[in-house]
């Protein structure tokens, strides 16, 4: 027990259990979170009883594959979720111990960018394409702060230049279309952030980029979260990503938590199939020839649940118990909590080679 | 920066001609109206840039653009065309030929019909140019809100719509106009603009509907914008293209309704001057005097012509998909 017990590189209150209560109070908790979509094929039910938790300075990647309910968790979050179709059906999301969902609309709008910020994928289609760059970030300041426009103007500049935008001065009257990818992407972070918010919320943040500016964005977002001490929830489904720059880690599958924890003992001693089947799937240096295992099959309909573990159908180590009772997410180690049967014997497993 | 190369002109250009939404363009005047500094003059440039080097190009737009800009002139000053007045008339010289001295000949009431038609130019344009700015103003805030709030809000807007449409709007103008006794130009407008918002509305409901879903509204909505300064500032911009180009053929549309309308006796009365009212006047005479017939038909088919041409270069300017 004691050697799945994960040393941690940060700070020792980092590396906590995520459904249990820590003696700081969190920033954002999200408790038992329901989403349904209403489509023509019946109820989607997107996301089944999440629970997560993020301190101020923390990183949570929320890991998983399309379709697995992340994204749409990052905007019933933020409250951009599109209703309907959608509909929470249940469950609470608090910040600094206020419930956002019980929260008048007009109050929770000040929240959005002030407080709570976000930024998506595709950074070309999130600016809007007919304003000056500068302006849109200049517009934080003028909607939320009153600004003036000579003063907003000047704060954005200084945004785009703390995001490492060469020539700031210069490039704040041009348009969205004529930046780079990378460049793109840095401005939707300046005006993320432009308000100083706790919590930020990054929605797959370097999918659209390429490789070498992936990693570029990705310390920025590290070295401003640092700074700035957000609370930052990075949604990917890149597990290369997440290594670098997160504290904890919550894989997601068909709309739950399949295993969380902090994000040594995910690599190391993985306690759930399904993460243990992701991690299987990178490609190694040291891997030589070898095949990558891929994990077969598709996750199931989100019309149409198995009964047991959502993952069972999947599952090379699926039983009839996992066909048909569902496994409840539970705290296998301290700080490492996992949605499966059998969980231990797969961390025992590891630790015996013999 | 490994960034920075980034910025090679011809990149940018090439990533502008793909990549641009619709209605890039019209949108510069509000938006870069606003922002001071260095940038403005720069972001005004490029909007403006973009349509104009397309438009410029369109030969389709230079003989329209001519045509009209001889038309408003005519319709301001219609003394820069003619000095003889319109209303200088001599019963003994009426129904002339075109002669070296009266170009177009003289009509009923023996007055100076060249004179005459220019003059007619001014109610037409009053007509077609108000009908067109109103139309604007309902359908933008029509298919603004339509659009934008969905649901119970476009339910009512889109109905009454349809509603509207279902009256073919020659038919309720002419009822409408034949109850009115004294019609002036602004009385044909309004009654005019009762009865023809609905098909530009529907399309500025579609144009806000296509803009609506899109990511920076979402990146928008994500960043605390409230629903004025997301329709103000994301919405509206990014889709009034399509509206514009429209509005410009609709004054042509609606200058050969207001002729038509005062032909069929309805609109303008005498002593107006009009092309409809000496469309009217012509008609007992089609075989005796042509002349009569063919001259305001021509004005009021060159103008019609030049005002749809225009709209229709400026809608293919505005759309980033006829870019080349």
């Amino acid at each position: 027990m004691d050697a799945a017990q994960p040393t941690s590189r940060k700070s020792p209150a980092k590396d906590e259990t995520m459904t249990s209560s820590s003696t700081a109070e969190p920033l954002l908790e999200v408790r038992d979170l329901q989403v349904e979509f209403r489509t023509k094929a019946g109820t989607a039910q997107a996301v089944n009883g999440l629970n997560v938790t993020l301190h101020a300075g923390e990183t949570l990647a929320i890991l998983g594959e399309s379709g697995s309910g992340k994204s749409v968790t990052a905007q019933a979050i933020m409250g951009i979720l599109d209703m309907p179709p959608g509909h929470i059906a249940g469950g609470e999301i608090r910040y600094r111990g206020e419930d956002l969902l019980q929260m008048p609309a007009e109050r929770r709008r000040r929240l959005r960018g002030m407080s709570i910020s976000m930024i998506f994928q595709d950074a070309l289609s999130s600016l809007n394409p007919v304003l000056p760059v500068g302006w849109q970030i200049g517009e934080m300041f003028r909607v939320h702060r009153g600004m003036k426009r000579r003063e907003a103007r000047q704060k954005a500049v200084e945004m785009m230049e703390r995001v490492g935008i060469p020539a700031a001065e210069k490039r704040a009257g041009d348009f969205p279309h004529q930046f780079s990818g990378g460049m793109r992407q840095r401005i939707m972070i300046a005006m993320a952030i432009a308000l100083d918010p706790d919590v930020l919320i990054a929605d797959e943040p370097t999918t659209a980029l390429d490789v070498t500016v992936q990693a570029q964005v990705m310390r920025l977002l590290k070295q401003l979260q640092e700074e700035f001490n957000m609370g930052l929830i990075l949604i990917t489904h890149d597990l290369g990503v997440v290594a670098d720059v997160a504290d904890k880690i919550a894989v997601m599958y068909a709309g739950r938590v399949m295993e969380a924890s902090g994000v040594y003992s995910i690599y190391s001693s993985a306690a759930h199939p399904y993460t243990r089947g992701l991690l299987a799937s990178i490609p190694r240096v040291d891997g030589a020839d070898e095949r990558l295992d891929a994990i077969p099959g598709l996750p199931p309909a989100l019309t149409d649940m198995p009964p047991g573990c959502p993952f069972s159908p999947r599952c090379a180590f699926a039983t009839d118990r996992c066909r048909t009772e569902r496994p409840e997410l539970r705290e296998i180690a301290e700080g490492h909590t996992a949605a499966c049967h059998y969980a231990e014997d797969f961390i025992t497993a590891e630790e015996d080679p013999a | 920066m490994s960034e920075k190369t980034e910025l090679d002109e011809t990149t940018t250009r090439d990533a502008r001609a793909s990549t641009t939404p619709p209605s890039e363009v019209k949108t510069s005047a509000p938006v870069g109206a606003g922002d001071g500094g260095s940038g403005r003059k720069e972001a005004e440039a490029s909007l403006w840039a973009d349509a104009w080097r397309s438009l410029r190009r369109n030969p389709w737009f230079l003989v329209s653009g001519a045509l009209l800009v001889v038309i408003i002139a005519m319709a301001v000053v219609p003394q820069l065309f003619t000095s003889v007045s319109p209303h200088a008339c001599d019963l003994s010289q009426n129904r002339q030929a075109p002669t070296a001295d009266q170009w177009f000949g003289t009509d009923i009431q023996g007055c100076d019909y060249y004179s005459r038609v220019i003059h007619g130019a001014r109610n037409s344009m009053i007509v077609g140019v108000v009908v067109s700015a109103g139309v604007f103003v309902i359908a933008v805030l029509v298919g603004l809100l339509a659009g934008y709030f969905g649901g119970w809000i476009d339910g009512l807007l889109s109905r009454t719509t349809d509603m509207v449409f279902a009256i073919p709007y020659m038919l309720g103008a002419l009822v409408f106009l034949n109850i009115i006794e004294d019609r002036g130009p602004m009385q044909v407008a309004l009654v005019l603009m009762l009865f023809t918002w609905p098909t530009s509305a529907r399309l500025m409901r579609g144009s806000v509907m296509s803009v609506v879903n899109s990511e920076y509204v979402m990146a928008a909505k994500a960043l605390g914008a409230g629903h004025v300064t997301i329709m103000r500032r994301h919405i509206l911009p990014n889709s009034l293209g399509p509206l514009i180009g429209y509005s410009t053929v609709f004054i042509g549309i609606i200058i050969g309704a207001e002729a038509t309308l005062t032909f069929l006796g309805v609109g303008l009365q005498q002593p107006a001057i009009s092309w409809g009212l000496q469309l009217t006047d012509a008609q007992s005479y089609v075989t005796s005097s042509p002349h009569l017939l063919l001259f305001p038909v021509i004005f009021v088919g060159v103008t019609v012509f030049a005002f749809m041409t225009l709209g229709d270069a400026v809608r293919d300017a505005l759309d980033p998909k006829s870019k080349r």
